[in-house]
């Protein structure tokens, strides 16, 4: 390239075939790229678009609408399921926040902690995604199981009266909020160690020597240091919470009252099978996802993120 | 501007007093036994080979490591319980250690603003203005050249004026040219602004140029302490004879002393040497001598009694190095010796006779000692990696 830049004629066309060439073949090993997500992200967004401007026609069937440009589905889906909305947001967000405060300390203790000890860090990396050896839907169960009114945890917190008589822990906003943050946390945790394994244990010492006591130091120095990990734990627990509808659900540890968008969408697509409503209701949980994930990224400012 | 600011900081450079320190890793000892008086306002060099617990030493003054015994004194007070942020100590490291998501001067300042001082950002401009870095203030580290950041790293730790400025090897990463020039700069900024400075290298080289004072450490241990010319005219151990700077040694048997000199049978030859220039005045005995007081003649030299006569013997090597010329010649009965000529234009060649002589007064008694001191060198990174 350098030679290229100084030499003129021959060498230049000669050069330039070169590189075309090469980018013919970077082409050709993007290509089952390309055709992957032509078939299996636009194809189906540009019919879910299509979808949520469709409209019933006089006297159809349940479940029958024909293409229009029916732009009050996404009207009427806002004013029936805003509630949703904000609980989907504010469920992902606390869940986010706990799964940060559980798998931080996590990723630090096996990233710095056990950075002496390889066998015991890979060790502790495989119990950290050990839960995915059974089914996600297994153990929500489970959990639905051991939380439920008759188990022996409530039995056992009602005993000490930490909950009253008539409560129950399922079909409530924490124990979907729980579950959300127990599924999540290897997707913080890893992410997370990736970052926190690559910290300079040198710089904590150069600040300590600079005056600063450890509690400045991890203001100051270890989280700006480990924020891309922040970063990408945090998004790759929140988009996948504010979708969820497996915890919110009735059959799990969710009730009626817990519903999030997930499981709006869910009903809607499959039981009340109001076609345009669903499709509206996902794009929208998409826009939204969108336009709050990338006010965060351009905020917290990490261009090496990922 | 040391003037200027003196008053700004409740800590200039103070005494540093180590009392028996010692630091025991499992299954090693690091550092053993250190007591050492290094006064305020000097530069104090720390010199030995990796692994002898030269870094350990320091580490345990700036407070990352805790001591197994001993007291650490600064100024008088004692600091060996306080934890490494209040301690009025600051470090350049080996590696620099600059925050890479600051800018320079958020890094210089940063030590300024821990302690709350009101004009942090002036005085980190101050500090950088001294190293000539001023106008690359809003750069981060990662734009900045070996060299430059080196310079940074000591604005950030001297521009918190510490009463005691610790130097772990910052040049070791710098090429030769760069470093000479650094250490003149190192040296300039250390009398500009009067801190005590302690500075731990493995080059000899560069602690005799730099320090007013040398430790030469072995072993977790100080073998000898003093001005450098001492330390390098008259050594008091084997391992200092050899590792500041080189020596011809032989070994051998006191045989007769006088008040005044000392007569070594060395083989079948007698060595004289003056009695005030030995640590030991009987039994086993080394004697030694620097390359460059020996004379070397083709001819033998007439016999004096002040002079020590070695030969003949012959040159097996020859290599010029411009201003001299170092020889090896092998003599008889004895190990090959090294030889530092001036180059006054008649060079020895290869395969020629010659006489050795110097003078007797040049002359220095040490300890006979077992040699294969260099061996258990540990290097400082497995160490701290088992300290873990």
């Amino acid at each position: 390239m350098a030679i290229g830049a100084f030499s003129h004629g021959p060498t230049g066309t000669v050069v330039s075939a070169e590189s075309q060439k090469k980018s013919r073949v970077a082409w050709f090993l993007l290509l089952p790229g390309i055709v992957y997500l032509l078939l299996f992200f636009l194809t189906p967004l540009f019919s879910l678009v299509l979808t949520s401007f469709k409209t019933a026609p006089p006297a159809a069937f349940i479940g029958e609408y024909v293409y229009a440009f029916r732009w009050e589905n996404y009207v009427e889906v806002l004013g029936m399921y805003g509630e949703h909305s904000l609980r989907s947001f504010t469920y992902a967000a606390i869940a986010t926040l706990i799964a940060l405060a559980i798998g931080y300390p996590l990723a630090y203790f096996i990233g710095v902690r056990l950075r002496p000890y390889p066998l015991l860090q890979s060790l502790a990396l495989v119990l950290v995604i050990a839960p995915f050896f059974i089914s996600f839907l297994l153990r929500t169960v489970a959990w639905k199981q051991l939380l439920a009114d008759q188990g022996w945890i409530v039995g056992t917190m009602k005993a000490f009266a930490i909950l009253p008589p008539d409560a129950h822990i399922t079909g409530t906003s924490i124990s979907v909020i729980f579950g959300l943050a127990y599924n999540f946390i290897p997707f913080m945790t890893l992410p997370l160690y990736t970052s926190i394994e690559r910290l300079d244990l040198r710089l904590i010492e150069a600040s300590n020597d600079l005056y600063a006591n450890p509690m400045t130091t991890f203001r100051k120095v270890t989280i700006p240091l480990t924020l891309p990990g922040i970063v990408s734990g945090t998004l790759l627990t929140f988009i996948p919470a504010a979708g969820d509808y497996v915890n919110a659900s009735a059959n799990f540890l969710g009730s009626t009252q817990t519903s999030m968008i997930g499981n709006v969408i869910e009903s809607n697509f499959l039981v009340l099978q109001n076609y345009p409503h669903a499709a509206s209701m996902s794009l929208i949980l998409m826009g939204a996802i969108l336009v709050l994930v990338s006010a965060y990224v351009f905020k917290s400012g990490t261009d090496d993120l990922l | 501007m040391a003037q200027k600011d003196a008053s700004v900081f409740a800590a200039g450079g103070s005494d540093l007093e180590l009392v028996g320190i010692s630091k025991v890793f499992p299954g090693f000892t690091a550092v053993d036994n250190i007591s050492l008086k290094i006064p305020a306002g000097s530069f104090f060099a720390l010199l030995g080979p990796s692994g002898c617990g030269k870094t350990t030493t320091l580490r345990l003054i700036s407070g990352l490591e805790e001591p197994t015994a001993g007291k650490i004194l600064i100024g008088g007070k004692d600091i060996t319980n306080t934890k490494p942020h209040q301690r009025t100590v600051n470090t350049v490291f080996q590696s620099y250690a600059l925050f890479p998501h600051m800018t320079i001067l958020e890094n210089v300042a940063f030590g300024l603003k821990q302690r709350k001082m009101k004009n942090a950002i002036e005085l980190a401009h101050e500090a950088l203005a001294l190293v000539e870095l001023d106008h690359m203030a809003s750069r981060k580290p990662s734009q900045l050249s070996g060299g430059q950041q080196q310079r940074v790293a000591l604005a950030r730790a001297v521009v918190n004026r510490p009463a005691l400025l610790l130097l772990d090897e910052p040049l070791g990463a710098l090429d030769l040219k760069l470093r000479r020039q650094m250490q003149i700069e190192l040296k300039a900024i250390q009398s500009e602004v009067g801190l005590t400075f302690l500075h731990v290298t493995h080059d000899q080289e560069e602690a005799m140029t730099m320090a007013d004072t040398v430790a030469v450490m072995n072993k977790g241990k100080i073998e000898q302490m003093g001005a450098p010319a001492e330390l390098y005219e008259l050594p008091k151990t084997r391992f200092v004879a050899t590792f500041l700077g080189q020596s011809n040694l032989f070994d051998g048997k006191v045989t007769g002393a006088t008040a005044s000199t000392i007569s070594v049978a060395v083989g079948s030859r007698t060595l004289e040497l003056p009695a005030k220039r030995s640590a030991i005045t009987s039994g086993d005995i080394t004697v030694g001598v620097r390359p460059e007081k020996i004379a070397i003649t083709r001819a033998k030299p007439a016999a004096s009694k002040s002079r020590s006569l070695i030969g003949p013997g012959t040159v097996t090597d020859a290599s010029f190095s411009g201003v001299s010329t170092q020889y090896l010649v092998d003599v008889p009965g004895l190990s090959t010796m090294t030889v530092f000529e001036q180059n006054d234009g008649d060079i020895v060649k290869a395969g020629t006779e010659v006489w050795l002589s110097w003078d007797s007064e040049f002359s220095f008694g040490i300890p006979l000692e077992a040699q294969g001191f260099h061996d258990s060198d540990t290097s400082t990174t497995t160490l701290a990696a088992q300290a873990k």
